[in-house]
C-alpha cells in the first residue's frame, strides 16, 4: 500500500491538479502548421515534377493557402501566450536545445519561402490577384523573378516544410517530462498527418476530376501510413517505463479509450479510409464527406495528443482538500 | 559550476508545512500560488505503516530541461551556479517549461503573466544566508549549502547518511536530497 | 487525483489568457529586501507558547515575521502558525468597531459605536447588575495575556469568577493530577526536559502536528540523539510515524495500559527504587493495587499485544530516570482524565523521572514586581462555593460550570466578559446552554480580534487590535531559563481597535475605577517593571528578549531531600486528598463504552496548520488547510461505501449531524474510529473563508463526561457514524 498525499493544500494553477497549460490554441496551430507543411510539400512536388496539367490546382493554386492557413495558426499561438507584450523575445535569442526555438526561427525562414513559392506560380493561379501586385512598385520584378525561380523555390520549399511538419511533433516529444509524448514516432506521425490533411483539402479545393481522384489515391496511402505509426506509437508506450504504461493505458482501457478510438480513430482515419476507397472503385460521392473526416481527424490527433500529454505525468499526489476552497482566496 | 544543494531529513520532518509559509512571506508569493508544498507518502499495512514527510520545491537541476526548453533564454541559470531563476522581461509565457519540469514541480503563473518559481532565494543566498524555508524550519531538519565544498554541512551529510532524490532516472540531476 | 473529463464545453473555449498577459509584467518586481526594511520585536500570539520575534516590514508594509533568535521558546524559529501570523494584521474580516446590539423592528442588528458609547452602557449595565442582584455576578472567561486586565477591572468591581477554558477544556486534569501527586502542576511551557531524554511516552499527544514550539524542538532533539519513542494512540500520528513502538490503542483503555505497565514494573522490579523510597508515599498500596492489571489482562481491554506492552515497559525502565511518560496538554478525553493523569504521574515516579535529567525539571520565572497599583478588595463571599461546589479540589474557574451557572432566571451569573475565547466551538455541545444563556444574562461582553460564533451573542463587542498593534504584559512564565520578552507595536492599530489594556482602563475610568490603573499608558508600567530588574523599555525595545541566571537549582541534588507540597511532603503514589475528598486515591480501569453498531470512535486533534479554530480565517494559513477532513480506515469505508474524497456529513446517536465534511480513506487509524482536526465548520458568515469549510466536532459531541475531581468536560467517549449522500 502507497498512500502519497499532498500534507499542504496546493493549487498552482495550470499545473493542479493536472497539466492544463495548453488548451485548444495549441492544437489548432499544430494542426495548421501539420496543414501548411502539407500544402507547400505538394505545391512544390507538383511543380518539380511538371504536373500543371494533371494536377492544376495543386500545381497553381494551393500554395496560397499556405499563409493564410499558417498565419491563422500563428495567431492562435500568439493567444496562448500568457505575456504576450514580449513575444518579440523569441527573436532575441537562439536557444539551441530548446524546440520552441527552433520552430520560431524556422518559421523566420518559412515565411519568406513561402510567398516566394506563392508568388512564383501566381500568375497561373490567381490571375486577378497578379495584377494587383503587378500595380504595386517592384511586383512586377518581384513575379518575375520567382517564376524564373520558381524550381531552386521549391526544392528549398520541400526540406523546409518537412522540417516544419516533423518540427511540430518533435516540440512535443522532446518534453521528457509527459511521458505520453516522450516518443521518437510523434514528429513523423505529425508529418505524415499533415501530408494527409493537406490531400484531403487539396480534394476539395480541386475542380479537375482527376487531381480530386489523385490526392483521393495519395490520401489512402498516408492514411494507411499514419495507421501503422499510430500502432508503432502505442507499442512503443505500451512496452516501456512504468509511465509510459500509465500513459498509454488512458488510450488502451483508461479514462480516454472511447475518445480516442470512437471519436478520433474511427471517424478522422478508418471511415475515410474507407470511403476514399470507395472513391477509387467508383462509387462516387463520398470524396467531399472524406475529406472533411480527414481533417476532422487531424485535429482531433493534435488535441487529443495535447490533452493526453498533459495529462500524463512522473509524479502523482493526492490531495486532501477541495481546491475550490482557495478561491475564496480571490474573490 | 557552483552547485548548491538542499538536504531534508525526513527522518525530523513532521510535515508542518513551516516552509511553504514562510517561503510566501519572504517572496511575496500571490495568493493561491506555492512554490513550494508538503508531501506525505504512508507504506506498509496496517498496523505496519511508515509515513514519510517531504518539503518538495523545484530541484534546480544540473540538467534542468526546463532551462534547455525554454525558447527564449528567460529560464537560466544564475551566474555560475544551478541556481534556476526566471527573467521575468525574456518571458513569453509560453509554458514550455512547465510542461518540461517531470516533477510538475517548480512553476507557477504569476498572475502578470510570467513564469514564477522557487529560487532558492538567491537574494538570500548572495548575502550568505540560508532560503528562508530552510531558515523556518522548527526541526532544523532542512539544510542548505555548496555541495563542490567537501567539508560543507550538505557534502558531509550526504557523505554519512543514507539519502535519495525525487525521480533521479528522469536524468535531470536534481539538488534537493532526503535523508532516510 | 481528480482528471479533467474529456471535452469540456468550457475548454473548447477557454480563456486562454487574452486579458491577463496583455498589461502586466512590463518589469519584474524588486528582489525582496531590497527596499525600505525596518523590524519590531513582538511577542507571537498565535498560541500560548509565546515565542518572541521580529516583526519585518518593507517600505511600510508587513514583510515577515521572524522568531528571535536569542529566545529559548523559539530559538530563531516561529512555527508554521507563527510565521503566518503576520497575515492576522491585514485580515479583511478583522473587527473593526465597537458594536451594540440594537433592534430594528423585528430583527437584531449590531451598530457601529465610539468607545465612550460602548463603555457607558456596558457601565451601566453593570450598574444595573451591581443593584439588582450584586457585584460579584459577572463572570469574566479569557484565553490569552490581555485578559488580565479585564479580570483586574472585574476585581475592582467585585466580580471574581473567572475561567480559563483551557482549565476545564484542556490542560485541567493534569494540573490537578500532578498537584496531587507532586505538589505541583506541570505548567506552561511544560516543564518536560525532552533534550534529555532517551526515551520518551505519548499518549495520544501528537507532537509534531500539535505544534507548541519548544516541545517539538525538544522532541526533535530527543530523536537526534537516538531516542526511543513509544507513542500511544489510535491514529498513527506524526510522531507515532517517528516512533519505535506504536501502540494503536483502543480508544478509552489508556489507563489499562497504564497500570499494566506499572504492574510490570513494580512485578519486575524495575522500578527506581532508591527514588520510591526517598521521595515517595503510598507504593505498598500502588502495589497492591495493580496487581490485577497484568499484560495479559490488558491486552484484552486495549487490543495491545501482551509481548508489545512488556517490551515498552523494559524500554521505558531501561532508559530511566531519562524517560518522560509525557503528561500530554489537552487531556480531558473520557471524564476519569483526573485519574489518568493520576496513572502518568505514578509512573514517572516509579521511573524517577521528575526532577530528574530527561524527565521533568523544576521551573522558575523572573522575579517581576507588579506596578504598584491598588489592590481590588478581597470578596466577602467566594463565588466557587455558591456556583462549583462540588468540585472542592479546584481553585479556578471551571468554564462549563460557570456556563450552566449562566443560564436561566436563577442563574448565579448574570453578566459575561468573553475575551479572545470562542465557547460556541471551544466547549462541547454547548450551543443549546448558550442559547439559554443568552436569553437570561442581562449583559454579555465579547472582546476579540475577530469575529466568531460566540460574537453573535454579545450585547456588545469590542475590537482589540492584534498583538502586532500592541504592548501587553510583558512574558513572564515560569520555565527553564527565566527570561522576559516584549510585545511591542510595530503598526498602528488598524480601523478603530484598540488594546485590552487600554480598554480595560477605558471601561474601568467610566466605572469610577480607574484608581485601580494609576498610569496613562501601558508603557509606563512596562518600563518601572524593567527597571526593577536591571532593564528598561528602550533596552528591551531593541533585543525583545532577556535572559536572566536562574536562582533555584533545576533538578533535584542527590542526597538533598525536597519537600514536595503535598499533605504527607511525599510524592503521593496515594493521594490522600483524593480518600478525603470520596475519589478512588490510586486510579483503577473502569472499562470505556463501546460504539453502537455502525458508529465509530470520535477522535480529534490538531493539525500544524491551525491553532484550533482561530487561524482558520487566516488567508495564509487558510490557504494551507482550507478545511478539515474525516479520517476513515478502508475496512471501514468499505463496508460504509465510501470512497476517497467523498463528502459526507458526521452524525451522533441523537441525530445531531455536522456540516458536510471530506473523507479521507487512510491506514493510519484504527478501523473501529475516525478523526478530525478540532476547528472547522465555522459558522459565522463574517469569517468569509473559514464560514461553512469543513465540519465541527463539538456539536457532535453528545457524550460529554463530566470528570468529577476537576469538573472538565471529557470529549472523546462520543460516536459518529457517517452519512452519505446528504453533503
Amino acid at each position: 500500500m502507497v498512500e502519497e498525499v499532498l500534507v499542504t493544500a496546493r493549487f498552482n494553477a495550470k499545473v493542479d491538479p493536472s497539466l492544463t497549460i495548453w488548451s485548444w490554441e495549441i492544437a489548432v496551430y499544430l494542426f495548421l502548421g501539420g496543414l501548411t507543411a502539407g500544402i507547400m510539400c505538394f505545391a512544390a512536388w507538383s511543380l518539380l515534377a511538371d504536373k500543371d496539367k494533371e494536377l492544376p490546382f495543386a500545381h497553381n493554386r494551393f500554395a496560397l493557402w499556405a499563409p493564410i492557413v499558417l498565419s491563422v495558426g500563428m495567431t492562435t499561438l500568439f493567444l496562448d501566450l500568457e505575456h504576450k507584450l514580449y513575444v518579440f523575445r523569441f527573436y532575441t535569442s537562439f536557444q539551441p536545445a530548446s524546440p520552441m526555438s527552433w520552430g520560431a526561427w524556422i518559421l523566420v525562414l518559412v515565411y519568406p519561402l513561402m510567398v516566394l513559392q506563392v508568388f512564383s506560380t501566381l500568375r497561373r493561379g490567381y490571375p486577378v490577384l497578379a495584377g494587383w501586385t503587378e500595380k504595386i512598385p517592384f511586383g512586377t520584378g518581384l513575379l518575375e523573378f520567382c517564376e524564373r525561380w520558381r524550381r531552386p523555390i521549391a526544392w528549398w520549399v520541400i526540406p523546409l516544410a518537412v522540417g516544419l511538419g516533423i518540427y511540430t511533433g518533435v516540440l512535443l516529444s522532446a518534453l521528457s517530462a509527459r511521458p505520453f509524448w516522450n516518443s521518437g514516432v510523434l514528429g513523423p506521425l505529425f508529418l505524415v498527418s499533415g501530408l494527409s490533411t493537406a490531400s484531403a483539402l487539396a480534394i476539395i479545393g480541386a475542380r479537375q476530376a482527376g487531381e480530386k481522384h489523385f490526392f483521393a489515391r495519395t490520401d489512402l496511402t498516408l492514411i494507411g501510413v499514419e495507421l501503422m505509426l499510430i500502432a508503432l506509437f502505442l507499442i512503443n508506450l505500451s512496452t516501456g517505463t512504468e509511465q509510459q504504461l500509465a500513459a498509454v493505458h488512458m488510450v488502451m482501457g483508461g479514462t480516454y479509450t472511447v475518445p480516442f478510438w470512437a471519436w478520433f480513430v474511427l471517424p478522422g482515419l478508418l471511415i475515410p479510409l474507407v470511403l476514399e476507397a470507395f472513391e477509387l472503385r467508383g462509387i462516387r460521392g463520398f470524396a467531399m464527406i472524406a475529406s472533411v473526416l480527414v481533417l476532422y481527424g487531424g485535429f482531433m490527433l493534435r488535441y487529443l495528443t495535447v490533452e493526453l500529454g498533459q495529462l500524463s505525468r512522473w509524479t502523482d499526489y493526492g490531495i486532501q482538500f477541495d481546491p475550490q476552497l482557495l478561491l475564496r482566496l480571490t474573490p | 559550476m557552483i552547485t548548491y544543494a538542499m538536504v531534508i531529513d525526513t527522518r525530523t520532518c513532521i510535515g508542518c508545512g513551516d516552509c511553504v509559509v514562510a517561503c510566501k512571506n519572504e517572496n511575496s508569493v500571490p495568493a493561491g500560488l506555492n512554490r513550494d508544498w508538503v508531501v506525505e507518502e504512508t507504506r506498509g499495512e496496517y498496523p505496519h505503516l511508515s509515513t514519510e514527510f517531504r518539503s518538495e520545491r523545484c530541484n534546480h537541476c544540473a540538467h534542468a530541461t526546463c532551462v534547455t526548453n525554454c525558447p527564449t533564454g528567460a529560464s537560466h541559470y544564475w551566474k555560475d551556479t544551478n541556481i534556476v531563476l526566471v527573467a521575468a522581461e525574456k518571458c513569453t509565457g509560453c509554458k514550455a517549461c512547465i510542461a518540461a519540469c517531470p516533477y510538475d514541480a517548480r512553476l507557477i503563473m504569476h498572475p502578470d503573466g510570467y513564469i514564477d518559481k522557487c529560487t532558492f532565494c538567491h537574494h538570500r543566498v548572495d548575502q550568505g544566508l540560508d532560503p528562508a524555508c530552510v531558515s523556518s524550519c522548527p526541526t532544523h531538519c532542512m539544510h542548505f549549502g555548496v555541495l563542490n565544498d567537501a567539508d560543507s554541512l550538505v557534502s558531509r551529510l550526504l557523505r554519512t547518511r543514507n539519502y535519495k532524490a525525487l525521480l533521479t532516472e528522469t536524468g535531470n540531476e536534481p539538488n534537493v536530497y532526503y535523508l532516510v | 487525483m481528480q482528471r479533467r473529463e474529456f471535452l469540456k464545453v468550457s475548454a473548447l473555449f477557454g480563456a486562454s489568457g487574452v486579458m491577463p498577459g496583455l498589461l502586466g509584467g512590463c518589469s519584474p518586481p524588486p528582489l525582496p529586501g531590497t527596499g525600505d526594511v525596518r523590524t519590531t520585536p513582538t511577542v507571537c500570539n498565535i498560541c500560548f507558547w509565546q515565542c518572541a520575534a521580529t516583526l519585518y516590514t518593507e517600505n511600510g508594509r508587513p514583510w515577515k515575521v521572524v522568531g528571535n533568535p536569542a529566545d529559548p521558546h523559539c530559538n530563531g524559529r516561529l512555527c508554521t502558525r507563527g510565521t503566518g501570523g503576520i497575515a492576522s494584521y491585514s485580515d479583511p474580516d478583522r473587527l473593526k468597531r465597537p458594536l451594540i446590539r440594537v433592534r430594528q423592528g423585528n430583527t437584531q442588528t449590531f451598530k457601529p459605536v465610539s468607545w465612550d458609547e460602548a463603555f457607558a452602557y456596558i457601565a451601566g449595565k453593570m450598574q444595573t447588575i451591581a443593584e439588582r442582584h450584586g457585584r460579584d455576578r459577572i463572570a469574566l472567561f479569557s484565553h490569552g495575556g490581555g485578559g488580565s486586565h479585564f479580570r483586574r477591572l472585574l476585581q475592582a468591581f467585585g466580580s471574581h469568577a473567572y475561567a480559563h477554558p483551557s482549565f476545564a477544556q484542556c490542560r485541567g486534569p493534569r494540573e490537578t493530577a500532578f498537584g496531587l501527586t507532586f505538589g505541583e502542576g506541570v505548567g506552561s511551557p511544560d516543564r518536560t526536559d525532552m533534550a534529555n531524554s532517551r526515551c520518551i511516552v505519548l499518549i495520544g499527544s501528537h507532537i509534531g502536528e500539535n505544534l507548541h514550539n519548544g516541545q517539538v524542538q525538544t522532541l526533535t532533539q530527543a530523536l537526534e540523539r537516538g531516542a526511543t519513542l513509544i507513542t500511544v494512540d489510535p491514529r498513527f500520528s506524526v510522531p507515532a510515524s517517528k516512533s519505535r513502538y506504536w501502540l494503536p490503542i483502543k480508544p478509552g483503555t489508556d489507563i489499562a495500559l497504564l497500570l499494566a505497565w506499572m504492574n510490570v514494573l513494580i512485578n519486575e522490579e524495575l522500578y527506581d527504587k532508591d527514588y520510591v523510597a526517598e521521595y515517595c508515599s503510598g507504593f505498598e498500596q500502588l502495589a497492591a493495587q495493580v496487581q490485577p492489571y497484568n499484560p495479559e489482562w490488558a491486552y484484552l481491554e486495549t487490543g495491545l499485544e501482551a509481548a508489545q506492552i512488556r517490551a515498552t515497559a523494559h524500554a521505558m525502565a531501561g532508559a530511566a530516570p531519562a524517560t518522560l511518560v509525557h503528561p500530554g496538554r489537552h487531556v480531558t478525553w473520557y471524564g476519569d482524565d483526573t485519574q489518568r493523569c493520576r496513572a502518568i504521574a505514578i509512573l514517572n515516579a516509579l521511573l524517577g523521572s521528575w526532577g530528574r535529567p530527561g524527565g521533568f525539571y523544576a521551573q522558575e520565572k523572573v522575579a517581576l514586581p507588579d506596578f504598584p497599583a491598588p489592590q481590588p478588595a478581597r470578596p466577602e463571599q467566594d463565588w466557587k462555593t455558591e456556583v462549583q461546589a462540588r468540585f472542592p479540589l479546584v481553585s479556578t474557574g471551571i468554564s462549563n460550570v460557570m456556563v450552566d451557572a449562566s443560564a436561566g432566571p436563577d442563574a448565579f451569573f448574570k453578566g459575561w466578559f468573553v475575551y479572545a475565547t470562542n465557547l460556541s466551538t471551544t466547549l462541547p455541545a454547548v450551543r443549546e446552554q448558550l442559547e439559554r444563556a443568552a436569553q437570561s444574562l442581562e449583559l454579555v461582553v465579547v472582546v476579540d480580534t475577530m469575529p466568531a460564533e460566540i460574537t453573535g451573542y454579545a450585547d456588545v463587542v469590542l475590537p482589540e487590535c492584534t498583538y502586532l498593534e500592541r504592548y501587553d504584559d510583558l512574558r513572564n512564565k515560569a520555565e527553564r531559563t527565566p527570561t522576559l520578552a516584549l510585545r511591542m507595536p510595530a503598526f498602528v492599530p488598524k480601523y478603530d481597535s484598540k488594546p485590552a489594556w487600554w480598554i480595560a482602563k477605558g471601561l474601568a475610568e467610566k466605572l469610577s475605577l480607574g484608581d485601580y490603573f494609576p498610569w496613562q499608558d501601558y508603557r509606563e508600567v512596562l518600563d518601572w517593571q524593567l527597571k526593577q530588574v536591571g532593564s528598561s523599555l528602550a533596552e528591551m525595545e531593541k533585543t525583545g528578549v532577556k535572559a536572566f541566571a536562574r536562582k533555584t537549582p533545576i533538578y533535584f541534588a542527590a542526597g538533598k531531600p525536597v519537600d514536595f507540597r503535598t499533605p504527607s511532603g511525599k510524592i503521593e503514589l496515594y493521594s490522600q486528598t483524593l480518600a478525603e475528598t470520596g475519589h478512588d486515591p490510586l486510579p483503577r480501569y473502569v472499562p470505556p463504552q463501546r460504539p453502537p453498531a455502525g458508529y465509530f470512535h470520535l477522535n480529534y486533534g490538531r493539525a500544524a496548520a491551525h491553532t484550533f479554530g482561530r487561524t482558520i480565517n487566516n488567508p495564509l494559513l487558510f490557504e494551507l488547510m482550507p478545511e478539515n477532513t474525516v479520517w476513515v480506515h478502508p475496512a471501514a469505508a468499505g463496508q460504509i461505501g465510501v470512497g476517497n474524497g467523498e463528502y459526507v456529513r458526521l452524525q451522533n446517536p441523537d441525530g445531531v449531524k455536522s456540516n458536510r465534511i471530506r473523507v479521507r480513506v487512510t491506514q493510519r487509524i484504527r478501523a473501529d474510529s475516525v478523526f478530525m482536526v478540532h476547528g472547522f465548520g465555522h459558522t459565522e458568515t463574517r469569517l468569509r473563508l473559514a464560514q461553512g469549510a469543513g465540519a465541527d466536532d463539538a456539536e457532535l459531541m453528545h457524550n460529554v463526561k463530566i470528570d468529577p475531581i476537576m469538573g472538565g468536560t471529557g470529549m472523546r467517549a462520543s460516536f459518529v457514524t457517517l452519512v452519505r449522500g446528504e453533503a
